[in-house]
């Protein structure tokens, strides 16, 4: 999934300092199932950013709203009727969300709540880890699963570099080397060979590298 | 001398089966050009070739290109130092070009430490190309005189090539592994990381020569005399890859007051007459941090000079 943060209330209110009303937009997509953008969470921004406002001696008014998906043109259609009765609009989807709403809504202002961090998943309660790097081409089939490009610090081909130590990376302890969990279930499995050929130099045209990527699906397409 | 493949004085110091003695210069963090030229003046008829760090540590310093060339005008053999951080292979390639242009003939490559560890540590790293990627690309413009994407160059770069090897990594049985793999990119020399843990670098040694990588590359030892308690500490747990065992640490503080950097060169001369029998050692690469003025001494009593002339 996507994973996101939410942002700091004290540049939320920043954001949304000359609004009197707004809308909070929920997204029951990734966002939800990472805890960060969904309805439960859509109502506690509300109340903390009422709150503060109060606080302030400028209350707010709040509309909590969650759609589907914001990453979807028919059900950021579904607020068409209400969108434009707030002076500006909170999307706590990740950073599509927030645009898919400013494009089908050119006069209205969209904020973003939460701060996109990576594509990954939940390690533990609580805990969520990067996975991809939506290169645009995988080759985790030659890492036993693993890959390098998301998971090392310096996205190395052919590591692990003279600063893995005991299985953690040199940037932190608190970061795994994934270069040394690759090399020992290789060493394990008798299967060292596949990583001592060079891997070649890798082409990152498909990657964010080869400019804003589009994907078509002629046989979709209307 | 034609079958040189760069025709460096580091390469005719290895090809001609002396026992190599490297050093090393950072260049400075601004513009001071004399202080450079007096650093290295230390390092002048001592060294067969000196490194010139490439923003080591991920702090910014003078470019470690700019700096070689002023090495070269003061007839100094410098050895260029480049990492996969700062520069796509574009930026790397035409470097390349540039240091060669400019009397370049040896060249180091390496991955570089992640930025975090440096200066600006909000910088976005580049990482197009790997250093074992690093290696290939530059073997491939000497020898076959093309670029990555395989066109033809206008005049190829004859460079010395060197990669770096850290034994004391993990994990530790892959490393040599590593190493063969560095080898087999194009490596015609190695450097070590900075040996202190002389049981692990034996290991090392000994599992190279049963490979026969020693016939294949030549392998300087990395050794860098502890000046202080403080950067024995600091090695120990700041710098990435570092194995600066206890009793080192214990030695030198043995040694009292005012005596530990005379106990830190002493181990390391003791390091250089144990290289200079080890198998698969091909000569020394001595990274005397910011004690460029001390390399002389240590070179005399490590008895190294003079260094040899091969023409």
């Amino acid at each position: 999934m996507i994973v996101a943060d939410r942002k700091p209330i004290k540049e939320i209110l920043e954001m949304i300092k000359d609004c009197n009303k707004i809308l909070i937009l929920g997204c029951k997509g990734c966002v939800t199932v990472c805890n960060v953008g969904g309805t439960k969470e859509v109502g506690i921004l509300a109340s903390t950013l009422k709150i503060a406002r109060n606080k302030e001696g400028k209350p707010l008014e709040v509309v909590e709203e969650t759609l589907e998906r914001q990453c979807d043109p028919e059900y950021i259609q579904q607020v068409k009727d209400m969108v434009h009765d707030y002076d500006g609009v909170i999307s706590m989807a990740c950073g599509v969300g927030p645009q898919f709403l400013s494009e089908a809504y050119p006069n209205q202002r969209f904020f973003p709540a939460v701060n996109t961090t990576f594509f990954g998943g939940a390690v533990a309660h609580g805990i969520w880890a990067e996975r991809c790097a939506g290169c645009g081409t995988c080759i985790i089939h030659k890492f036993d699963g693993m890959c390098p490009i998301a998971r090392c610090s310096k996205s190395l081909l052919n590591g692990p570099c003279g600063g893995s130590a005991n299985g953690k990376c040199e940037i932190s302890k608190e970061v795994d080397c994934i270069w040394d969990i690759i090399v020992r279930k290789k060493m394990d499995e008798g299967r060292l060979e596949d990583i001592t050929s060079r891997k070649p130099v890798k082409d990152w045209r498909t990657a964010r590298d080869g400019g804003p990527r589009k994907s078509v699906r002629e046989e979709l397409v209307e | 001398m034609n079958d040189l493949k760069s025709g460096s004085n580091l390469e005719k110091v290895l090809e001609a089966g002396h026992f190599a003695f490297t050093g090393e210069c950072g260049p400075p963090k601004g513009a001071n050009v004399e202080h450079l030229r007096e650093k290295a003046a230390h390092l002048k008829g001592v060294v067969d070739a000196v490194n010139l760090t490439d923003n080591q540590t991920a702090v910014v310093r003078m470019s470690s290109w700019a700096a070689a060339t002023i090495l070269i005008q003061d007839g100094i053999e410098p050895n260029f130092q480049l990492v996969c951080r700062d520069r796509n292979r574009l930026a790397i390639q035409s470097d390349i070009l540039g240091v060669y242009a400019m009397g370049v003939r040896n060249m180091l490559c390496l991955s570089g430490d992640h930025q975090s560890f440096g200066n600006h540590p909000e910088a976005k790293n580049v990482y197009d190309i790997d250093s074992m990627q690093l290696i290939a690309l530059v073997k491939k413009m000497r020898d076959e005189g093309k670029f990555i994407n395989d066109e033809e160059i206008d005049v190829p770069p004859r460079l010395f090539v060197g990669a770096a090897s850290n034994p004391f990594a993990d994990p530790f049985e892959f490393r040599v592994h590593r190493l063969a793999m560095k080898i087999e990119a194009g490596a015609d020399f190695i450097q070590t990381q900075c040996i202190y843990n002389m049981d692990k670098f034996r290991d090392f040694m000994k599992r190279a020569v049963d490979m026969g990588l020693h016939e294949k590359c030549y392998i300087l030892a990395g050794v860098t005399p502890m000046k202080s308690i403080g950067m024995a500490q600091y090695m120990a747990k700041s710098v990435p890859g570092m194995d600066v065992p206890e009793s080192l640490i214990k030695r030198l503080r043995g040694a009292g007051k005012g005596k530990v950097a005379e106990e830190g060169i002493k181990f390391a001369l003791e390091q250089i007459e144990e290289f200079k029998k080890m198998e698969g050692v091909a000569g020394i690469h001595l990274m005397a941090i910011e004690w460029e003025h001390r390399v002389p001494e240590i070179a005399e009593r490590a008895g190294v000079l003079p260094r040899p002339k091969v023409d």
